[in-house]
């Protein structure tokens, strides 16, 4: 377990390099010359030359590379172009409001697609699981921002018990966390329930059945705890999703998230904000995965002790 | 004749499916006597897995159905339980081994916790006295390092261990009846015999009966005291395992007794085997299910299907010994 977990980590350096690599190759090509989106109509080339110099955009790519590499280690990406902001510092600002939003709706979501899909499972063939499949549908499928829009309308106008934006209180997120989960909720139930039909199918579940197990045991241990496994991989990667900003949903609540963060980043052709927030997002996917590949392990033995062993 | 530990009346196990009905076990009745080995012998899809799976109130419904019968254990119908009541049968008075050893334990808990888990599902033991009987049953079943194995996982063990493992999960609250679905199909010929052996000398340790399922009349010769035939669905022939080898009365029966290798035999001369397949459920012949494959089938087999009769101390369900033969080889 202890050499799968560094042979991972290391793994994940190596990758984390390659990406600040393509970002930055990538950020050299995007078309559009940020000083002078910076300095609109009053640019004279003589000016823009000694800004580029200030920025350190004249040196060679791959001293500008070592740089950029320098300062993403220490998490130092630069100031914005624009609002001046430390970067770093715009990044955690966007990250909390982010994160809030992002865990509430990873709750509501796992909180409802997982069980409806293990009911739906048990109950498979029945008038009730068509039910859950379909709405499961709609929620995969309709659109974040119209459902978004539903719930202001509902919640915030016509009842109007919950705030339709802002992003003060733990109620201010609750339309925001249930329109970003929805997708979520809908496609967690589909793979839960298409994996616990595929764990109640096997052997192993007949053995329980035969030994004198309860049903509720069955399922909920025997049955369960296989089918988690391929659960774990999609909704790590829904979690990851979500941590890197939804911008529409964050547009539709005004809620300065990460996704906002992103958007005025590129229109700004904001390139320190740009790269820090890509490297952002680079960042929570390689931790998620990892995370996710440990989790496998802690859930499978088959992978914790290697396989094959007889 | 010993007691009866369980008697199956007329049990009919049917399935719906979008083919049609397909009567995969249809009135069969039989018993099995306190302390003695069932063998029940017949090729693939014959029904001997649903006979069993429908003692252990383990039939899928839907698509199955029970539609007749009564399965009468210790003198109870098991069919007029309910769920609660059959729980408390399973594993414990009633337990199972199946064919697959490789598959049949979960492969995300311990050996030790799957057999702690049917201890404590039955019998009043805490966790450490569950742990001590559970490594003292491994020990039972032969299992080297029993200690280590108890914390170890399912792919861990070999092929064999595994199915030694489900032998001591279904006696450790030792049960009545041990029912053994084909346990050694799936293993290799010295696993196997060393498994038969082990079989055989739980049950005389602790005089648990035993249904044996197998297609393998080779593994009937070891274990059983009586041998049960099955045929799409059907009882054959039903009779003691000194008879059923001395003499096969039923054609089926000698055609598989013929597909048994002998040891004396000449590498030359092939092995014969039973011509044809058995009939699918939605082809089922009018007369005697077996009278496409027979070869000594006549019209009356056609016509009408044989009733199991009794027929030199055993019951056989063939015309070849009935009066009706008579007269029709002599029309
Ligand atoms: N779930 C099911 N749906 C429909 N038919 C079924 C189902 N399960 C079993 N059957 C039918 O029941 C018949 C008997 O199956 P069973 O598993 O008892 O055979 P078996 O004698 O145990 O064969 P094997 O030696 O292959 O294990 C099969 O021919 C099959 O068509
Ligand atoms: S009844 Fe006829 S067809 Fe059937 S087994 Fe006997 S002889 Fe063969
Ligand atoms: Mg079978």
């Amino acid at each position: 377990m202890l050499s799968y977990t560094a042979k991972r980590l290391g793994q994940t350096v190596f990758v984390l390099i390659g990406i600040s690599l393509i970002t930055f190759v990538l950020l050299q090509v995007v078309p559009g010359d940020p000083v002078a989106l910076m300095l609109e109509k009053r640019a004279d080339p003589e000016t823009i030359a000694k800004i580029r110099h200030e920025l350190g955009l004249d040196l060679p790519y791959h001293i500008q590379y070592y740089n950029f590499l320098k300062g993403a280690v220490r998490l130092d990406f630069g100031t914005s172009y624009f609002t001046k902001e430390v970067v770093s510092v715009a990044l955690i600002r966007s990250f909390k409001v982010t994160v809030k939003l992002a865990c509430m709706a990873f709750v509501f979501a796992a909180a409802i697609g997982i069980p409806c899909g293990i009911f739906s499972a048990v109950k498979r063939g029945k008038r009730i699981d068509s039910v859950v499949m379909v709405l499961s549908i709609i929620g995969v499928s309709a659109p974040a921002f119209w459902f978004a829009i539903i719930l202001q309308i509902i919640f915030g106008l016509k009842l109007d018990i919950l705030p339709i934006s802002g992003f003060d209180g733990v109620s201010c997120y609750i339309l925001p966390s249930v329109a970003l989960g929805a997708r979520y909720a809908g496609s967690m139930a589909r793979i839960t329930r298409t994996s616990m039909l595929e764990v109640m199918g096997q052997d192993y579940i007949r053995t329980a059945k035969a030994k004198g197990a309860s049903r509720w045991s069955v399922i909920m241990k025997h049955a369960l705890k296989n089918a988690m496994i391929p659960i774990v991989t999609l909704i790590g990667t829904d979690f990851g999703y979500m941590l890197t900003g939804s911008m529409l949903i964050e547009k539709v609540f005004s809620i300065p998230g990460i996704g906002k963060l992103a958007v005025d980043a590129m229109s700004n052709r904001d390139l320190p904000l740009l790269e820090g927030t890509v490297m952002y997002i680079a960042f929570v996917f390689v931790i998620v995965n990892l995370i996710v590949d440990l989790s496998y392990a802690f859930l499978d033995p088959r992978i914790r002790y290697g396989k094959g062993a007889a | 004749m010993g007691e009866k530990l369980l008697e199956v009346q007329g049990l009919k196990t049917w399935f719906h499916t979008d083919a049609g009905l397909s009567k995969a076990v249809n009135d069969v009745s039989f018993f099995v006597e306190k302390g003695k080995t069932l063998g029940i012998v017949g090729e693939s899809g014959c029904g001997k897995s649903i006979t069993s799976l429908s003692i252990m109130g383990l039939v899928q419904t839907p698509p199955g159905e029970i539609a007749g019968g009564k399965i009468l254990f210790e003198g109870e119908d098991l069919l007029e339980k309910t769920e609660e009541e059959m729980r408390s049968i399973r594993g414990k008075k009633i337990a199972m081994i199946f064919q697959e050893p490789m598959t049949s334990l979960n492969p995300v808990f311990t050996i030790g916790q799957q057999l702690i888990e049917t201890l404590m599902l039955h019998e009043n033991l805490t966790k450490q006295q569950a742990r001590e009987k559970g490594i003292e049953m491994l020990k039972l079943v032969k299992i080297p390092l029993a200690e280590k194995r108890f914390d170890e996982y399912p792919h861990q063990l070999s092929g064999g261990m595994r199915q030694r493992v489900m032998i001591a999960m279904a006696l450790c609250c030792s049960p009545k009846l041990l029912i053994c679905d084909e346990p050694t199909t799936a293993l290799d010929v010295t696993i196997q015999a060393q498994i038969l052996e082990l079989i055989n000398e739980l049950k005389e340790q602790t005089g648990t009966s035993v249904m044996m399922i197998t297609h393998d009349l080779g593994v009937i010769a070891e274990v059983a005291d009586d041998v049960m035939v099955m045929y799409a669905g059907k009882v054959v022939e039903h009779a003691t395992c000194d008879q059923i080898f001395e003499k096969p009365m039923h054609p089926y029966t000698y055609g598989l007794m013929n597909c048994i290798p002998k040891l004396d035999d000449d590498d030359t001369k092939e092995l014969s085997v039973i011509e044809g397949m058995v009939p699918s459920f939605d082809d089922m012949p009018k007369g005697c299910a077996f009278c496409p494959r027979c070869p000594e089938a006549m019209d009356i087999c056609r016509e009408k299907m044989p009733k199991l009769s009794e027929a030199e101390g055993r019951m056989v369900r063939c015309f070849k010994y009935t009066e009706e033969w008579e007269e029709s080889s002599h029309e």
